[in-house]
């Protein structure tokens, strides 16, 4: 599975390397905002994302809200600090399929990526 | 500042530093800070508020709690030379002041991008407008403090998911 990680810490995107590492994900590939990350999205074309929501340039809820406006299904697993109910709600009805609220362990990182996988092979 | 402002960085920074560092956080007494005390420290990760709140936290550490911390969080060995060393202190200052948010219920809270402070000895001022607390932490891989400058621009009821 193609995983592309999209945060502006690299730091985060090399601690989700190496939990994702552990679980055999090895297809990985960066991008530090949400307009970095339109470009990895065409020429990457990832199974997931991992998005967070503070960026510059293109924040992860901007790029959310493109992506889906111009079609793109991919599913999107939002990872971030921001862990009020209303930002959770805000980026469900903008499409992220699951929500994952920093600081994160190994468990439940690996605990939402299959959920996610799960929900979207049966079509929910 | 109302010092019930304070429950919620101390929540946050418990939970980070279980979680993501496999330490836990003996804290001190909060205080107010004087300007009799040394402020110098060597590295400091800020966050700004606005919206319903606005101020600051800033974490501030010696440069050897800082490597031994940045180390631990990014699972690699980091001195103040790493490319990625201010990134990890910025996202710890990040991760604290975004777990604490939260707890500010009926408030709509923004954070800034983090910023880092690296330099031998600087010093950090406390803020006339957003007169602050400070959090002593202590952990096996050292000690540090947290301010908390916070102003909260209308009425909130803190604490009360906890």
């Amino acid at each position: 599975m193609k995983i592309l990680l999209v945060d502006d810490s690299r730091t985060i995107r090399n601690i989700q390397k190496n939990i994702l590492a552990k679980l055999e994900h090895k297809e990985i590939d960066e991008a530090a905002d949400g307009v970095e990350a339109l470009v990895k999205l065409d020429e990457f074309s990832p199974d997931l994302i991992l998005l967070d929501w503070n960026m510059p340039n293109m924040d992860g809820y901007t790029f959310l809200q493109t992506i889906r406006k111009n079609g793109v299904k991919t599913p999107v697993i939002m990872c971030t600090t921001e862990a009020e109910k209303t930002r959770v709600v805000q980026a469900i009805q903008a499409g992220a399929n699951n929500y994952v609220v920093k600081p994160f362990s190994t468990e439940t990182m690996a605990e939402k990526i299959e959920q996610t996988m799960k929900k979207v092979a049966a079509g929910a | 500042m109302d010092v019930r402002y304070i429950n919620p960085f101390v929540k946050s920074i418990k939970n980070l530093f279980q979680t993501m560092l496999s330490t836990n956080v003996a804290f001190g007494r909060p205080f107010i800070p004087s300007p009799d005390d040394d402020w110098r420290t060597d590295v400091s990760g800020v966050i700004g508020f606005s919206g319903d709140a606005s101020g600051a936290v800033v974490l501030v550490f010696s440069m050897d709690t800082a490597t031994k911390l940045a180390s631990q969080f990014a699972g690699t060995t980091m001195d103040s030379d790493h490319p990625d060393f201010s990134d990890a202190i910025g996202e710890l200052a990040n991760m604290v002041a975004g777990g604490a948010k939260p707890e500010f219920e009926g408030l709509d809270i923004s954070i800034s991008l983090p910023s880092v402070i690296i330099g031998k000895n600087h010093e950090l001022s406390n803020s006339r407008v957003h007169p602050g607390l400070v959090i002593p932490c202590d952990t096996t891989l050292g000690s540090f403090r947290v301010h908390v400058s916070m102003k909260i621009e209308k009425l909130a009821t803190v604490g009360a998911s906890s």
